[in-house]
């Protein structure tokens, strides 16, 4: 406060005609006030609707606690007992945690490599990139349906493609890894062009001088790229990866609507059930309020946690 | 040498990565445009001439028109607030000068990563304490703002608007709020135009919370399609002419406003 107001002093001298002192008050609370009220629609409603609701969640773990329930009994840590003796939150966190891997490691393979493509001096550029990133426009709810029409056991192209291949069908809902990758790849559809623009952005920022010193010294397309592209990349790509990890850990759509009229989804031996699609059948189905939110603070934790780590390993690779 | 025109081989890669990328919205349309006989077995990548008859259907069967209304109200609502608020949040902290200003941008930075999704449970409860369980205010208040908005009108601002022409406006005796809007909006436009385009996509796509607080009755767009989805016999040319049609907005918008969109994704990369 006081670093600005001599500011405006000084701004005030010099001007020819002194204002009335009224309006000279009236533009110091301006200058003292306003910057608060700006921010402010910000932070309360952030923190009416973002972060209250997400603390208010380790509350409700607290107590058994139903849909529409008068006067819910505190149990302590009851739920989260329960939690961990749960089999099928393990099985949503393993299946979670295999999406997850099954479609973040090629993805930033063939991104990179896109983007590698990218960086080329291509004619209509635009046209490309555009191109590129047409999946992103797809709603999750579109996309899934329409790849649990091609990933369709019975009638599914990807399967009459197999078998024309001479591999036999493969039965994408009811196996376990089977329904990991179809899942994987509607993931992987949607997000490696994306991703590949990042990486592309990131490309285009490697001095030239850099690239040119490399290739006075001789050095091949190859060698350049693994040399010098691929390391100077390493900071988006961990961008990349921390922001999919954030998303990742939370994938419901694909899972819930994967298999057509599958009920509340996530297979009939659950599968492919994740662990917000089980938060959301055991508040929404089972309404159980109260164990759902033990999942959902379990699951922030774990969030927080990968993302904590993420953000460590990046500030020690970028030293 | 770097600069010379690349192979066939480069354009036949991105081509072939591009068909696959276009591949499922053709396909989509394709199952709309024929009868469900002709999808068991005998493949083929000619439409067939059913799509209105299909479309006609899915009219008949989910209140389509009020649910594509409904999208366009909630996305553009969202879409309006988000843009307004963070331009206003990213203009005081980008040009202001106040008492704890680091120290509240820190905790914007620091809540991009926060899962607010994780809280479903206690704003469901509120909703229905509010009586706005399926009413579309209860997907408009909660997406009001986003810690990205702010923190990515800051970073566009801090450099787009000089501080010696804030000065200026103030010295003219410009009030702060006529400085935002005649000095900091006009210039923030382009980020302002990025924003809007991002929110409105997210907001348009945006399913689990639509799902738990709306109902068959007043769906979004999202919401619609799943219960088109979810009946006990699939009929997918009917689901595919619903997905379809859902997705003809958005990929106008993609159409007309892509080379904004493109640049955008790769801005965010370099300030993000």
């Amino acid at each position: 406060m006081t670093a600005v107001l001599p500011k405006v002093d000084r701004g005030r001298e010099q001007e020819p005609r002194p204002r009335p002192p009224r309006r000279y008050r009236w533009t110091r609370l301006d200058t003292k006030v306003s910057p608060y009220l700006f921010v402010a629609p910000f932070f309360v409603l952030f923190g009416a609707i973002g972060l209250f609701p997400l603390l208010y969640t380790a509350y409700v773990s607290l107590f058994d606690w139903e849909v529409g329930a008068d006067d819910p009994a505190f149990i302590g840590l009851d739920n989260y007992r329960t939690l961990f003796e749960d089999d099928q939150f393990w099985n949503a966190l393993f299946n979670t945690f295999s999406i997850f891997l099954l479609s973040s490691a090629p993805q930033i393979v063939v991104a990179v490599l896109i983007a590698a493509l990218l960086n080329e001096n291509l004619r209509a550029r635009t046209g490309w990139r555009m191109g590129v990133l047409l999946p992103y426009v797809a709603s999750l709810v579109a996309l899934t349906i329409i790849f649990g029409n091609l990933f369709g056991p019975q009638y599914g192209l990807v399967n009459d493609v197999l078998t024309a291949l001479g591999f036999g069908p493969v039965d994408w809902q009811a196996s376990t890894f089977g329904s990991h990758v179809a899942i994987a790849s509607m993931v992987n559809w949607r997000w490696t062009g994306y991703n590949a623009l990042i990486v592309l952005a990131a490309m285009q920022a490697i001095p030239r001088e850099v690239h040119e010193a490399a290739l006075v010294d001789g050095a091949g397309p190859l060698r350049r790229f693994f040399s010098i592209t691929l390391p100077m990349l390493k900071p988006t790509l961990i961008f990349v990866i921390v922001t999919s990890t954030i998303g990742g850990l939370q994938i419901f759509t694909e899972p819930k609507l994967f298999e057509p009229s599958g009920g509340s989804g996530g297979g009939a031996e659950h599968q492919y059930q994740t662990v917000v699609l089980y938060l959301y059948q055991s508040a929404f189905q089972g309404l159980d309020l109260g164990y759902a939110s033990s999942i959902a603070w379990v699951l922030f934790l774990i969030v927080i946690a990968v993302a904590g780590l993420n953000f460590w390993i990046t500030r020690r690779a970028v030293k | 040498m770097i600069n010379r025109r690349p192979s066939f081989l480069v354009y036949g890669l991105l081509g072939a990565f591009v068909l696959g990328s276009a591949f499922p919205f053709y396909w989509s349309y394709l199952v709309a445009s024929r009868d469900n006989s002709v999808l068991t077995g005998d493949f083929t990548l000619i439409p067939g001439g059913n799509f209105w008859t299909n479309a006609t259907r899915v009219f008949d069967t989910i209140p389509f028109w009020k649910a594509l209304g409904n999208s366009f109200i909630v996305s553009g609502t969202v879409t309006l607030s988000v843009v307004l608020l963070s331009a206003l949040a990213g203009f005081a902290f980008a040009k202001l000068r106040f008492r704890g200003r680091g120290v509240l941008f820190l905790f914007v930075v620091v809540t991009l990563a926060v899962p607010t999704q994780l809280g479903i449970i206690p704003l469901y409860m509120a909703m229905a304490e509010f009586g706005w369980a399926g009413e579309l205010e209860a997907v408009i208040v909660p997406n009001l703002v986003t810690a990205f908005g702010v923190f990515w009108m800051r970073q566009y601002l801090v450099d787009a608007v000089p501080d010696e022409l804030v000065e200026a406006a103030r010295m003219d005796g410009c009030s702060l709020w006529r400085t935002f809007w005649h000095v900091a909006l006009p210039a923030a436009r382009p980020a302002a135009a990025m924003l809007g385009v991002f929110t409105f996509m997210q907001s348009w796509n945006d399913f689990l919370w639509p799902l738990v607080v709306l109902n068959a009755d007043n769906p979004t767009i999202q919401v619609a399609l799943e219960k088109l989805q979810s009946g006990y016999y699939v009929d997918y040319s009917l689901v595919l002419a619903g997905t379809t049609l859902a997705t003809v907005p958005v990929l106008i918008i993609f159409l007309v406003l892509g080379r904004q969109i493109v640049a955008g994704v790769m801005q965010g990369a370099v300030k993000g």
